[in-house]
């Protein structure tokens, strides 16, 4: 299809220009993959060749110290799971029922740990950022209800709402729900923001009312018109919604930083901030970090990349 | 697929609950370390819990900064270990913080939320100035006995306490602040003859003679007065203070001074040497790293252990010669580095004598290891031997004596922080070509309306 | 008759009140933590803004509009306000101007050329920015950076030059910076809506003798324009949102000229305790931002 085009087009100018921008997209290409590059390389380079003010393109020896510092710097356990003992206070005792199991992984290095952590941050952030979302664009797009319209500008005047704003409300408000320190004060906000309702508000405005409504008058409930007609038909917005937030919190490196203190609730970019010393800067471990931060979710981005296209797109052209 | 996203639903619920119980019970998260034999009896008298026995097992909370191998787990798990065949009673829980933001930050936030750590290890302008200023800190007077005073070297116990005399601070390890020349190229330059090799001293003159001789040499910026923020500002505000004798500060720390001709003059001829940068886009850490990339040629922030985290990359490209700050009547005045332990006030008895307990062992029957895991120097005057049967003792000794060229800790200033901010601010603005008098007049205005 | 009426206005008032908590019920899930984590942390951010407000266990002083008065006469504040509007107008329009061209480029080209080139210029964005920024750091070293080596070594520049050191270039260089990580996704998005055109309008419109050019402004461009809507949407939030990149670059400085807004909380928060100013601040951010996005909603809707 893409090649007839061209071919239907053979003016000069065009072939002229088809070949500059081809050599000035190869070159910006070159300028954005870069950096990725150049960590990849860097944690595997020594001190000296990381250090060298002359570009060492490719390492003059492979070498893993970086990853092993990494590795051996700080340790945690592997997970951490506690059903506490259900407690009442009957006046002044204090019965216990039941008895508070922790079970606690082996201890391996924090580096997997936090992996464990931000990879479990990012799944939960995601799955619950998406039901909440399908469910609440769907009321949008598809009910009149009182506060509607007040309801949908507050969802788009916050969207944009950086979170520097509401750093020291939400941080004392943390404290008092004793979420401080957890995995979930990064968690809750993330599913608080807006976007993926407004996204998914769009991708169900374009899908038929008379569709919901037959449903009704089939005589289905509320849920299964939602889980049976809607949802299926919302879900390469799902899936745009999904990839955003997943990628989103994996990177949302300043909450992290204000809520998350303890060793095992740390999460990758973190821990590695918290290994520098003082007045120096180890860039290979940054980059071996680095490294293993990015790789898994190019991964998720590389296999999920069809779905996020098309569902972004349908949603951005249907809205 | 259906099946899959209900597994992966249905995981994260049964976490996410777990999770959660966590955090409304807080307390029973802490017991089966605390209390282990207590946990299981089904009735426990709540009043007989708040009066604990003189050898009841208390947690308490260490977050350390980086200071030195202070940051580093292997080591502190060998200092908490030896504490421990002490102490077995009480329990240390670590966390490791860094400089930059980071730790700040945490700390900041764990203040906020009533969730600060017990012990703290960091040095007094933020334990001191900050936090103690803040009255979130317990005073540690009673840790500084008489015969502790006696034993203190003068300029740190004065920096561990506050105006009004109450100590925030009790030191553990300390150092002198130095700066850095790659002898090599020095030499290479014949600029060695401006200086005392032997003293590790140079004249202001003899400074200006080596920079010029070098930049002929060279060609390229020699040193460079770094402004991207505060980290290792140390550095540039003792070279400035030196040059021509200048004082940032009034001795009772009452005022700043940086008005004087003395800094003027000063920031001017850093202005005016050609040899000599204003850059605003390095901090300290990076100008040590350009140092031991050979790239600058002189290093103002400086100290053994910024030598060591680059002894690796500097390998045997140069010789490092470490050196007193250039003055012009011979009287130098390092800035110091003081690191110690401060205690946060929860609200608990049992965790503050607890971590008194800490404190002193660390300072005085474990001394000399806590001294060794920072990689400093004691500030105990008796102590002077630490690293005798060291490997690199000699280095060592190198460093060690410029402490006694240590001048005064006026980082306890009353707004600190936002002075030094303010003082990034106004090299930046020199290095933009503000006239170097007049942002100095304007930093000590602004400075000293921080006093209140 | 009456009686009737009333029956059918009784259903009709029975079936808005389902229908009212019906919906209320599917947004619950969601209104929890939308009120709970972000307009009751905005509300207290109101609120403490006309308080006296630091850290620790001092009680706060109530100050009025003391802050906001303050605030308004705060010269980094104008300063801070002044670059974070050229970053959003700068980096909003040429994202978008360079992410249609490039898309419109790389749509032309084979499939797998467009795939390729389409995941290079996702990459940033997924490679989180901390790292990404320590690179680009090393790239504009004042001493040995690859910006000046190319520079000094081709003879475009006499001399190093500080980029990240230098007011002159430090803002443009952040700009630079949150370009490379912010087109990845318009790029994408644009990909699939140029294929997304239909194209026998596209055809017909080259029968009639419509050159490319016109064939792309008349017919394509109006296609996309939720689209383009959407990138706006997006791109001004990251631009607005820009944080990481100054905070490990430059902190604001040299002279506050790549101070933001953002980052002028956090140094009033977090640097000097000062809450309740930093808190002010946020607020009047808040209602900037609120007019920006209404107003780019009520031109989306017009189109």
């Amino acid at each position: 299809m893409k090649k007839q085009n061209r071919l239907n087009n053979p003016a000069q100018k065009d072939r002229a220009y088809y070949i500059f921008s081809f050599v000035v997209i190869a070159i910006l290409a070159f300028l954005f993959a870069f950096p990725l590059y150049w960590i990849i390389t860097g944690a595997f380079k020594n001190k000296q060749d990381i250090m060298n003010t002359e570009p060492v393109w490719v390492p003059t020896e492979w070498v893993i110290t970086n990853f092993k510092n990494l590795m051996s710097k700080r340790s945690a356990e592997l997970f951490e799971l506690t059903i506490p003992a259900l407690r009442l206070r009957l006046g002044k005792y204090i019965v216990t029922l039941g008895q508070t199991i922790i079970i606690k992984g082996p201890v391996v290095p924090a580096a997997i740990r936090w992996l464990v952590n931000t990879v479990f941050m990012s799944v939960a952030a995601m799955l619950i950022t998406c039901i909440t979302s399908a469910m609440a664009g769907y009321a949008l797009a598809k009910k009149r209800f009182y506060g509607r319209t007040l309801l949908f500008s507050l969802i788009v005047c916050a969207m944009a709402l950086p979170k520097q704003v509401i750093l020291i409300p939400m941080l004392r408000e943390m404290n008092a729900l004793g979420l401080y320190d957890k995995i979930w004060a990064v968690i809750f906000p993330i599913v608080g923001w807006p976007f993926g309702v407004f996204l998914l508000k769009q991708f169900a405005e374009g899908i038929p009312t008379e569709m919901v409504e037959a449903c009704r008058i089939d005589g289905a409930s509320e849920w299964r018109t939602f889980t049976d007609v809607m949802f299926p038909m919302i879900k390469p917005g799902v899936g745009a919604c999904a990839i955003f937030t997943f990628i989103n919190s994996w990177n949302d490196y300043f909450m992290q930083l204000i809520m998350l203190t303890s060793t095992k609730n740390l999460t990758i970019s973190l821990g590695i901030a918290t290994m520098q010393g003082e007045n120096s800067t180890d860039f290979g471990l940054l980059m071996a970090g680095a490294a293993l931060a990015s790789v898994p979710i190019i991964i998720v981005f590389l296999i999920f990349q069809k779905y996020f296209t098309k569902g972004i797109t349908m949603g951005a052209v249907k809205g | 697929m259906k099946k899959l996203i209900a597994m992966l639903l249905a995981l994260v619920m049964v976490l996410g609950l777990c999770a959660c119980s966590v955090e409304t019970a807080p307390a029973a998260t802490e017991a089966p370390k605390a209390d282990a034999p207590a946990v299981d009896a089904p009735a426990a008298d709540a009043p007989a819990a708040e009066a604990p026995a003189a050898d009841a097992p208390v947690e308490i909370s260490l977050w350390t900064f980086p200071v030195g191998k202070w940051g580093d787990e292997a080591t502190v798990n060998e200092l908490l270990a030896q504490f421990n065949a002490a102490y077995p009673n009480i329990t240390v829980k670590v966390e490791y913080l860094a400089y930059g933001g980071d730790g700040d930050a945490k700390i900041d936030s764990a203040i906020e939320g009533g969730n600060a750590p017990d012990l703290v290890f960091e040095g007094p302008e933020r334990l001191v100035t900050g936090w103690g200023a803040r009255g979130v800190m317990v005073d540690l007077s009673d840790l500084w006995t008489d015969e502790v005073k006696a034993d203190m070297i003068p300029a740190v116990e004065a920096a561990c306490h506050d105006n009004a005399g109450a100590y925030y601070e009790f030191p553990v390890c300390m150092t002198a602040h130095c700066m850095a020349i790659n002898k090599t190229v020095f030499e290479e330059a014949g600029a060695m003859q401006y200086i005392d090799e032997e003293n590790h001293t140079w004249t202001t003159e003899g400074f200006i003679n080596a920079v010029n001789a070098v930049y002929a040499h060279t060609g390229s910026t020699v040193g460079a007065v770094f402004c991207n923020g505060t980290g290792g500002d140390q550095g540039n505000r003792a070279l400035i203070s030196n040059l021509y004798s200048g004082s940032f500060t009034t001795a009772d720390h009452s005022k700043w001074t940086t008005d004087s001709e003395e800094i003027a003059k000063a920031l001017q001829l850093l202005v005016d040497l050609e040899g000599i940068e204003y850059d605003a886009s390095i901090n300290g850490g990076a100008e040590a790293d350009l140092f031991a990339q050979g790239v600058l040629k002189m290093a103002t922030c400086w100290n053994l252990s910024n030598y060591n985290q680059r002894a690796e990359v500097i390998g045997d490209s140069f010789e490092v010669l470490p050196m007193n700050f250039p003055t012009d009547d011979g009287k130098v005045e390092l800035c110091g580095g003081i690191w110690g332990f401060g205690v946060f006030n929860n609200g608990d008895e049992a965790k503050i004598e607890a971590a008194k307990t800490f404190i002193k062992f660390m300072t005085e029957d474990n001394a000399i290891n806590a001294v060794k895991a920072s990689g400093f120097s004691s500030p105990r005057i008796s102590a002077t031997d630490v690293y005798a049967d060291a490997e690199n003792a000699e280095l060592i000794k190198t460093y060690e004596s410029f402490l006694i060229n240590l001048g005064d800790y006026y980082n306890v200033m009353t707004g600190w922080t936002e002075a030094r901010t303010l003082w990034a601010e106004t090299l930046q603005a020199i290095a933009t070509g503000t006239d170097a008098a007049q942002a100095a007049a304007d930093f000590t205005a602004s400075a000293n309306a921080l006093l209140g | 008759m009456a009686n009737k009426k009333v029956t059918v206005s009784k259903t009709t008032r029975r079936l808005v009140i389902q229908e009212n908590i019906a919906a209320y019920a599917f947004m619950l899930p969601f209104l929890v933590f939308f009120v709970g984590f972000v307009l009751y942390p905005m509300l207290m951010c109101v609120y403490t803004s006309f308080f006296d407000a630091t850290m620790g266990n001092r009680e706060d002083i109530f100050v009025g509009f003391g802050n906001y008065r303050e605030l308004f006469q705060d010269p980094v504040f104008w300063k801070a306000l002044w670059n974070t509007m050229i970053i959003v107008l700068v980096s909003v329009p040429v994202t978008c101007i360079f992410s249609l061209w490039v898309a419109s480029a790389i749509s032309k080209m084979h499939v797998a050329a467009t795939s390729a080139f389409r995941c290079i210029f996702y990459l940033p964005v997924v490679t989180g920015s901390v790292a990404v920024t320590m690179v680009w750091k090393w790239m504009f070293n004042n001493y040995y950076g690859i910006f000046n080596y190319i520079g000094t070594s081709t003879g475009l520049m006499e001399k190093n030059i500080n980029w990240l050191g230098d007011p002159k270039y430090a803002l443009g260089c952040i700009i630079l910076i949150l370009l490379t990580t912010s087109v990845g996704q318009p790029i994408v998005l644009y990909v699939s809506a140029l294929d997304n055109v239909d194209k026998s309008l596209v055809e017909a419109a080259e029968v009639d003798g419509a050159t490319p050019v016109q064939a792309f402004w008349k017919i394509k461009w109006p296609q996309m324009m939720p689209t383009t809507l959407y990138i706006l949407v997006i791109t001004t939030i990251n631009s607005f949102q820009c944080f990481a990149l100054i905070q490990l670059l430059t902190s604001g400085g040299p002279n506050n000229s790549t101070m933001t807004i953002m980052y002028y909380i956090y140094h009033n928060a977090f640097k000097l305790y000062r809450y309740g100013y930093g808190n002010a601040m946020g607020v009047v951010l808040a209602i900037i931002i609120a007019i920006l996005s209404a107003a780019q909603f009520k031109l989306g809707q017009e189109k």
